[in-house]
């Protein structure tokens, strides 16, 4: 949240904690059926009817396909024959398994490294006040807000082996053109490269809220005892920012985990391979194969992963208020 | 700075001046920061400028601009973007018409399993587009939802619905229950307090979170790419994505679509900054 959006509200806070307790005792003294509780039902009642079919339907409906044998038969015969852990065995024994984890691994620590490390460079940048500041700063979301399939298709260009502009600039130099996303060798580091555009602004603007709750008289005081510069960051900055780099890092790795469009619009999880996840796995089982079963195994692998970093982010995200 | 003007000592002034070159110095390094950073978008825009078809040899500078990409992008997929706008905008009304009241009772109403409630709209922010994908393309099949406007639209709320309940939530913590009893002690009803009270005071965070839904939409290529099998209903992303192929053969065409589909991307984050500014930050914490 904004700073400037949450001095209001923490001031209105305040300001009606009576009011908000008065709130309190008058429901619970009327917590009968009454035709009040009805339409303050009907309140949350149409949101909670679309958690249920789009979120716990497909939790619970991934679960099922990946115990049953659900291909494209099955949307002509109605049939989805029950086969047990078969699926989850195709899934460990193919050959792209242990590549895909891999990879998947690469992906997100590299494209999390590179982000928040230019972001948090950035961030430390913008925290000084000078001409423009705020203005730069906002533009610079814009790579966040474009569809990523713009993203992909631009880079694409860019990173063409034979005419783009990079390997242009790096033969005007002197150096030899890399094959970017031909190669297997270097795709995925091309790909990374992309995702960590991408997500530099969502990082810069999340630091740069957290440094800004840093209280300057930290600095003055600091400043003080000798601390500036470097000394000044390692000893008051990192500590202080640290709940806030916990939710950010965490956020960081859920949301890289689910990429597919950068991916398919780049390499389509080539070449030989090369760029495979376990959510272009889980795609292509799905919807290339159409191995439904396959691919929802592939993706609740892909949910206990997340869910692990979505309980490491509660609890890093309680911490952030708390403090 | 109005020390600057109070002060006659040489030192101070000197100082003063030292440090504006440095903020001017600052700026500047920003400026080749922001630089480095939107040259994608500034080569994306040349590109669709040049008049080569298949080929990428472009200038740095579009000298001679050619309208020929923006034509055939225009021809091609003049529809996919009229489907993108529909979906878009048909996300936004139906993410705002489903959270804004749920984020007013979380915010406002003394339940108990609120923060349960929070949770689990917490977590459904994090479950992978494809789980959501392999699951709607069975039911959708059964229901006749695939290839239809609805069937997109519902399936784009995914994104939107949660955070819009988040930053709606949060704005409507702020509002005092004091202004609301006042009107339910003049007689208004719970749904006339909600609609003539609480949303103009909420006008800003439904702005914010109605330009991020529309955002959102407008940027699925996921949704577009599993939930539609023939060419009836098809979103400008999953154009670009054909085009994309695995030959490009009129690079021109596909960046001019891809700066067609940057236009509300562009134009939002020029005009309504302080909205994108709040939802930016808004929906990752609390």
């Amino acid at each position: 949240m904004t700073p400037a959006t949450r001095e209001p509200q923490q001031a209105a806070n305040e300001e009606t904690a009576p009011s908000i307790r008065a709130a309190a005792a008058m429901t619970r003294r009327g917590r009968s059926f009454t035709k009040d509780n009805v339409v303050k039902a009907m309140f949350i009642v149409p949101a909670a009817i679309y958690i249920i079919l789009f979120f716990g339907y497909p939790v619970v409906k991934n679960l099922l396909m990946s115990v049953q044998e659900y291909t494209t038969k099955t949307f002509f015969t109605g049939e989805a024959p029950f086969v047990g852990i078969e699926n989850y065995l195709t899934v460990v024994n193919s050959n792209l398994f242990w590549p895909s984890i891999v990879n998947t691994a690469l992906f997100t620590i590299g494209s999390i490294a590179g982000q928040f490390v230019i972001g948090l460079a950035l961030a430390v940048f913008f925290k000084r006040r000078f001409p423009l500041s705020g203005f730069l700063r906002a533009m610079l979301l814009l790579p966040w807000l474009l569809p990523l399939i713009v993203a992909s298709a631009t880079w694409r260009s860019i990173l063409d082996k034979d005419s783009g502009i990079l390997n242009q600039f790096l033969t005007g130099i002197g150096l030899d053109a890399v094959p970017w996303l031909t190669s297997p060798s270097v795709a995925l580091t091309a790909v990374i490269i992309v995702n960590i555009w991408i997500g530099i602004p969502f990082n810069v603007t999340i630091l740069y809220g957290g440094l800004q709750d840093i209280p300057d008289e930290l600095y003055e005081a600091g400043s003080l005892d000798g601390a500036t510069g470097w000394k000044a960051f390692w000893h008051i900055t990192v500590p202080n920012l640290r709940p806030v780099v916990s939710v950010v890092l965490v956020l960081g790795v859920v949301y890289t985990l689910k990429v597919l469009d950068i991916i398919l619009g780049l390499t389509n999880g080539g070449p030989a391979n090369a760029t495979q996840t376990l959510a272009i796995r889980s795609y292509q089982e799905s919807f290339v194969n159409f191995e439904f079963g396959v691919g929802a195994a592939f993706s609740n692998i892909l949910i206990v992963i997340s869910l692990v970093f979505a309980v490491i982010y509660l609890r890093a995200n309680r911490r952030a208020v708390d403090e | 700075m109005s020390t600057v003007l109070l002060t006659v000592d040489a030192a101070a002034a000197r100082r003063a001046r030292a440090r504006s070159t440095r903020s001017v110095g600052f700026t500047v390094l920003g400026v080749m920061f922001l630089g480095v950073m939107l040259f994608p978008v500034y080569w994306m825009i040349n590109a669709s400028l040049q008049p080569s078809g298949n080929t990428l040899t472009a200038d740095f500078f579009p000298f001679d601009p050619s309208f020929a990409g923006y034509e055939t992008a225009i021809a091609d997929q003049g529809a996919n973007l009229v489907t993108s706008l529909i979906i878009s905008l048909g996300t936004v009304v139906l993410s705002l018409v489903i959270a804004a009241p749920a984020a007013y009772a979380l915010a406002q109403f003394r339940y108990r399993w609120i923060n349960v409630a929070l949770l689990a709209i917490l977590v459904a922010q994090m479950i992978p587009g494809i789980v959501i994908a392999n699951a709607l393309y069975a039911a959708y099949n059964d229901l006749g939802l695939l290839n239809s406007l609805p069937g997109l639209i519902l399936a784009d709320s995914t994104t939107a619905i949660p955070f819009a309940i988040l930053i709606l939530r949060a704005f409507m913590l702020g509002v005092p229950p004091s202004i609301i009893e006042a009107a339910r002690v003049d007689g208004a009803g719970q749904v006339r307090a909600f609609v003539s009270i609480v949303l103009p005071i909420a006008k800003n965070s439904l702005i914010t979170a109605g330009l991020f839904a529309f955002l959102f939409s407008w940027s699925d290529f996921l949704f577009a790419l599993t939930l539609t099998t023939t060419e009836d209903i098809r979103p400008v992303t999953l154009g670009i994505y054909q085009y994309l192929g695995t030959q490009v053969s009129n690079w021109s065409a596909v960046m001019a679509t891809a700066v067609l589909s940057s236009i509300p991307a562009i134009v939002l984050l020029v005009l309504a900054q302080k909205f994108i500014a709040a939802g930016a930050t808004g929906g990752a914490l609390k």
